[in-house]
């Protein structure tokens, strides 16, 4: 799994609620036997017109955004389906943290998984960094894993949650199935219990 | 210390659990199918490793197969080399597949009850988020992504953070003309897509232990539409009545020492959830959805939310969102939906395809016509459930009303099959999302029970079902 320790990068604001999967990458390119190829679909029916041409006014499509490779998105950020094509589709097209005030079960499991980040933070938080990137598309920020704390350039710290061992995971760069594995014993001993 | 039927099937799978990490939680039954599981078994093969107990796990076809005559070869490309994949994995792998000519294919989480698979106390687990389903039977079942399906396929665990409790106590009786969907759509409009977040709920309630087997999966099957992991029914006679003699059912001696194992699973009364709610099933009515997510629904007489009636700073991004999801959906805020003209209608999904929802759809549709501007989709969610509606005439009541009976499969409920909505068009659908462009790009959905997908498909517009019954 691709690590995360540090980034610094100006930030793409989705300012929508309740943002689904669907939505998120549509279930019509969900037909691929691999996971390469998603980003190019990320936001499909936001950011393409009917014709294939970009919608200028969605903001994957605004220059004065690109590059940005943290997505700040409205609440309950990556509801519905269980499609792991989701965070392919978000770390394809370049993101590695999404920051939101929540995210959906399913999704943040997804998410971590991927090297892709997902930063809770509190409202009046949320609400502030919002109104600094529209008002300026070169605001950027830091996020120091480490220590679980999103820099603001105004020399705010914001802490942010994630737990111990998700954490440890992205810092190294270690897959779960690799630690499951190390616990062989444990594993055919609960299928003795089983029998 | 009293548990919850939650905390005793968690407790009951924990492999391990070391400090400061998750549980490695066992995984009973593992279902799979062709859209999530591919780039799964590439990462097998990646690691060079086996599938550790093949007979754990179950195949089928289901997301992006044809509805038309399964003889028929599947015309779209990618679709095509999705289905050989998951016949060349499952050959490699040694897992049952119940593939295209199989007699018990189907929806995957109609199948896995259908068949015996799905039993009480069980850690069930799908690349789906619908697996929540197989709660009804005081399963923990939950969706997972592609990444976990390696990692069950690798080892038959799972890391899992333990989520928290959330009671959902549904009391009194339903009335006449409304549903399990009804009650399911009214929750979510309460609490809302995130409402159940982190949480696994447990419906209880008299309104609960009414419900057939058939109702009470239609309830678990659209927890995660509220965000929780899963949802569970405690077990009872309704749940042993209905797992009797299935297939994969316990037989002969092994039956008994199971249903009192069964029996031993339902939460202790003083048992603590984190959360409770309580709603009253009588004050339940016919409901719908206006907007774009399963929580923005009404009782099929109100009128449609109006964005001008919000104010204050703190409900502004709700404001957004409503006027965000009117203008997708072409609707006017504060008129009515009853006599909406609707293009399509939808009977079917892994929500509400079983034979129970075929018989109350097909009540209201024996002897009329379909809408002659509307078309109407019936799909079941299996072939057992084909079958069985074909023994009871069902089809014949569908397709003398016009309306197409089609071979099981998830179809316009997704609709990665060609089974899918036009630009602009509406659609009264009993599955279970209504996302922009879920049915179709540009399609506009209206969530409903059975009945009232019936009803408007008699008449052509949305109506309340009660006026016909």
């Amino acid at each position: 799994m691709a690590k995360f320790t540090y980034l610094k990068s100006r930030l793409m604001p989705l300012k929508i609620n309740d943002i689904d999967t669907d939505q998120i990458i549509p279930a019509r390119f969900l037909k691929a036997i691999d996971k390469n190829g998603m980003g190019a679909n990320l936001f499909a029916d936001w950011r393409y017109e009917s014709d294939g041409n970009p919608n200028k006014e969605f903001v994957l499509n605004k220059t004065q955004y690109s590059g940005a490779k943290i997505l700040l998105a409205g609440d309950n950020f990556g509801c519905g389906s269980s499609r792991e094509h989701a965070p392919w589709a978000l770390t394809g097209f370049g993101f590695s943290a999404v920051i939101s005030t929540s995210f959906a079960d399913i999704f943040k499991n997804n998410a971590l998984k991927n090297g892709l980040l997902p930063i809770i933070v509190d409202p009046i938080v949320h609400k502030a960094i919002f109104t600094m990137v529209e008002n300026d598309p070169n605001y950027e920020v830091e996020i120091d894993l480490a220590s679980q704390l999103l820099k603001l350039p105004d020399g705010k710290n914001i802490s942010f949650p994630i737990n111990e061992f998700s954490k440890t995971c992205l810092l190294n760069g270690v897959d779960e199935l690799g630690y499951i594995m190390g616990f062989e014993k444990e594993i055919s001993d609960f299928e003795t219990r089983l029998n | 210390m009293p548990k919850t039927m939650f905390e005793k099937v968690w407790d009951a799978h924990i492999v391990t659990q070391q400090p400061n990490s998750p549980a490695i939680l066992y995984i009973d039954l593992h279902l799979i199918h062709e859209v999530t599981s591919p780039q799964a078994f590439t990462g097998l093969r990646q690691r060079g490793l086996k599938v550790r107990r093949p007979e754990r796990t179950i195949a089928t076809m289901d997301h992006s197969i044809s509805t038309h005559d399964p003889k028929i070869p599947i015309s779209d490309p990618l679709a095509a080399a999705q289905i050989k994949q998951i016949e060349l994995n499952t050959s490699e792998f040694g897992i049952r597949l119940y593939n295209m000519e199989s007699e018990h294919r189907g929806i995957v989480h109609v199948i896995g009850p259908e068949m015996g698979y799905t039993q009480p106390g069980m850690t069930i687990v799908c690349g789906d988020s619908h697996t929540a389903t197989h709660g009804a039977f005081g399963s923990l079942a939950f969706g997972i992504g592609t990444s976990e399906v390696e990692h069950v396929l690798a080892t038959q665990c799972l890391l899992q953070t333990k989520p928290k409790t959330f009671e959902v106590k549904v009391e009194g009786k339903i009335s006449k003309g409304v549903t399990a969907k009804d009650i399911i759509l009214a929750l979510i409009a309460r609490i809302g897509v995130g409402g159940g977040t982190g949480h696994v709920f447990e419906f209880t309630g008299s309104a609960i232990r009414d419900l057939s087997m058939e109702e009470r999966m239609t309830i678990c099957n659209m927890s995660i539409e509220a965000g929780a992991r899963a949802g569970m029914v405690a077990p009872d006679e309704v749940t042993f009545a209905y797992l009797k003699d299935r297939e994969n059912s316990p037989k002969g001696k092994d039956w008994d020492p199971k249903v009192e194992y069964w029996k031993s699973l339902p939460s202790d009364p003083d048992a603590a959830f984190d959360k409770t709610i309580t709603l009253d099933a009588f004050s339940i009515e016919p409901m719908i959805t206006y907007g774009t997510n399963p929580g923005m629904g009404i009782k099929i007489t109100e009128c449609v939310p109006d964005p001008a009636n919000f104010s204050g700073e703190e409900i502004m991004n709700q404001k957004i969102a409503l006027e965000k999801s009117l203008t997708y959906m072409g609707l006017e805020p504060g008129k009515p939906l009853i006599g909406k003209k609707v293009d399509v209608v939808f009977i079917g999904s892994c929500t509400n395809s079983r034979i129970s929802d075929l018989r109350l759809a097909a009540s209201i549709i024996n002897g009329k016509k379909v809408s002659l501007d509307t078309l109407v989709l019936v799909v079941p969610g299996s072939q057992a459930v084909k079958t069985q509606a074909e023994k009871e005439g069902l089809d014949q009541i569908f397709k003398n009303a016009g309306a197409e009976w089609r071979e099981p499969g998830c179809s316009m409920c997704i609709a990665m099959n060609g089974d899918q909505l036009q630009p602009g068009q509406y659609a009264v659908s009993t599955s279970n999302r209504n996302f922009e462009g879920r049915q179709g790009k540009g399609g506009r959905t209206f969530l409903v029970s059975p009945l009232t997908a019936a009803a408007a498909a008699v008449t052509g517009q949305i109506t309340d079902v009660r006026t016909m019954l």
